[in-house]
């Protein structure tokens, strides 16, 4: 019986020559993820496991991310142990403001991830780097501070569904749509506890950007990774990048998966993921005109120099509508420099929004942009439940990036042809 | 995850998710007693005035969706809830739970069978849950046995220490 590119991972790293879905191994970490708040959670928790040095300062990765620059003083306290701990434990790839971004843009950005690696991290969206190939996955403090400390993990192997896209995206439909309708389709936990292998001819003619997009979100079907196994547009990605050796895996033929699903996206429109749920999704006509208080460009979604290009070749030469407030936030500072180079920043701040240093901001409600009681915000992030990014009464509705950018025009949600 | 709990039963929904059980605008509070009168206040602003501890938090599908946080998980735990049975829970917060000893319990016809404010018995070692107030019985699906002796050696700390030879 063959397996599935997850499985075969997952095997290289517990050191065996095959698993099985539903065995439990504890496997080698290739790279391990910590974000501000999950490394502040697993400092007394490192504390009372008792080691004194990380299991390989090369392999740990620190981002500071949510809360950055400092919004407050309790948040500054917050950061100030996490900044302490990662210089006396001389981790190098430690990313803090100025030089940072969003933890999930970062990795694969500085070639910190590779095709085969297995990846925690600890944040759920760490699922994002399976768009190289890799086992990646979302863990909280405690096992943070447990592979910091081991330098292993252990898994529950998952089953996979296999996704299958057929035909080529109308324009303005984007990897954000595909993964959109899926989760519409499949539901907030259609995939729980289950690998999301996501494959087809539409996905081998997509970008790597769109590729994380798609990956991103496989947590909010509940998943536990989402993978997409390495080709030519991996390749070309990775290639001057890495910072490791890398392999390349992919699925036996008759590998085992517990769903297939197949789409054709060739009439595909625009979708939109309305209040209070991702899984909640139709087509961007069925809420068009719905009046906004505010749009939300960014995120480990869609705050990608892609994403900003595209909603800047269509706010080019127009303003943001007046009772809308626009907030953009580059992911990382490499996509600020390349957004602030290639003009694009200057077309958000001319149109009148508002452009912010990378950080994760709106998107889980704690800085940049929190909604009051009522307002409606359109937004490129993951998630919408209720109370997600401020008042539990206001309401985010999830799009991609060219119908975030038309709807800041029009002041209501819109399709980009539209304007 | 031992012993036995007795409580009054307080029942939600599917997809209860970590923004309701412990919403972003707190996350720079890392101390779990401090987030514990917070706790389920996406859901229900007036839980954690209104519930004691030892009660019982039952939910139907996909319990803890969401976001990595432990401190969901975490807060619950602080404010001395004595189980959590779901019809199913999301990975991560399962994950949690397990590793930092918060008592769960996953078994749907229990979900079905408890209203809210029945009085509710359960043996979380066991997997027994009893009704106290129609007087049913449910067994809960029982963990792998992996991760019931990840419980048994005291959560993830333990495992790590022993497997470092800390201990």
């Amino acid at each position: 019986m063959g397996m599935t590119i997850t499985e075969k991972i997952l095997a290289a790293h517990a050191g065996k020559a095959g698993v099985e879905p539903g065995e439990f191994v504890i496997a080698k970490v290739d790279v391990v993820m910590g974000n501000d708040g999950s490394t502040a959670g697993a400092l007394p928790v490192w504390r009372q496991i008792g080691v004194e040095r990380v299991f390989d300062p090369d392999r740990v990765v620190i981002v500071l991310d949510h809360f950055v620059p400092n919004k407050d003083i309790q948040a500054a306290n917050l950061l100030a142990p996490v900044r302490k701990w990662a210089r006396a434990q001389g981790i190098r790839h430690f990313f803090d403001e100025g030089r940072t971004g969003i933890a999930h843009i970062i990795l694969p950005e500085q070639g910190l991830v590779g095709p085969g690696d297995l990846m925690v991290g600890g944040d759920s969206h760490s699922c994002t780097n399976g768009a190289l190939g890799a086992f990646a996955t979302g863990v909280g403090s405690t096992d943070l501070a447990s592979v910091l400390a081991l330098g292993e993990v252990w898994l529950k192997v998952p089953a996979s569904q296999r996704f299958v896209y057929h035909g080529t995206p109308p324009r303005w439909v984007m990897g954000k749509d595909l993964i959109l309708a899926t989760i519409g389709r499949i539901g907030l936990d259609g995939a729980r506890y289950q690998a999301m292998e996501f494959t087809g001819p539409t996905i081998a003619a997509l970008s790597m950007s769109e590729r994380l997009t798609m990956c991103n979100m496989a947590i909010e079907a509940g998943g536990k990774s989402g993978i997409i196994a390495p080709d030519e547009v991996t390749l070309a990605y990775v290639r001057g990048r890495a910072k490791r050796g890398f392999s390349c895996y992919a699925s036996d033929p008759d590998a085992r998966y517990a769903a297939i699903h197949e789409f054709d996206v060739s009439g595909l429109r625009p979708q939109v993921a309305k209040p209070f749920s991702p899984d909640n999704v139709g087509p961007v006509d069925e809420v068009a005109g719905t009046p906004l208080d505010q749009v939300f460009l960014g995120s480990c979604t869609n705050g990608k120099l892609e994403d900003l290009r595209i909603a800047a070749g269509i706010l080019r030469g127009k303003k943001v509508h007046p009772d809308t407030r626009l907030i953009v936030i580059p992911a990382s500072q490499w996509i600020y420099l390349q957004a602030l180079r290639e003009g694009l920043l200057e077309v958000f701040a001319e149109a009148g929004g508002a452009v912010s240093t990378p950080t994760c901001g709106a998107c889980f409600g704690g800085h940049m942009g929190i909604l009051g009681a009522d307002e409606v915000c359109l937004s490129t992030t993951n998630r919408n439940f209720v109370g997600r990014m401020g008042h539990p009464t206001a309401k985010v509705y999830l799009a991609n990036p060219a119908v975030a950018a038309a709807s800041a025009v029009k002041g209501a949600i819109a399709s980009p042809d539209e304007v | 995850m031992t012993g036995r709990v007795v409580g009054r039963a307080w029942t939600f929904g599917d997809d209860v998710n970590t923004d309701a059980i412990t919403p972003g605008k707190y996350l720079t509070i890392r101390d779990p007693a401090q987030l514990a009168p917070h706790v389920m206040e996406g859901v229900d602003p007036e839980f954690a005035r209104k519930a004691q501890p030892g009660d019982l938090l039952v939910a139907g599908k996909n319990f803890g969706c969401g976001s990595s946080r432990e401190t969901a998980p975490a807060a619950l735990k602080a404010f001395g809830l004595g189980c959590v049975i779901a019809t199913s829970f999301a990975r991560i917060f399962l994950r949690n739970a397990v590793n930092i000893g918060l008592p769960i319990l996953e078994c749907p016809a229990a979900v079905q069978g408890i209203r809210d404010g029945d009085t509710i018995e359960v043996d979380v070692t066991a997997g027994r849950i009893v009704n106290r107030t129609t007087e049913v019985t449910f067994e809960a699906t029982p963990f792998p046995p992996f991760m019931q002796e990840l419980m048994a050696a005291g959560g993830l700390v333990a495992f790590t220490r022993r497997r470092l030879g800390l201990d």
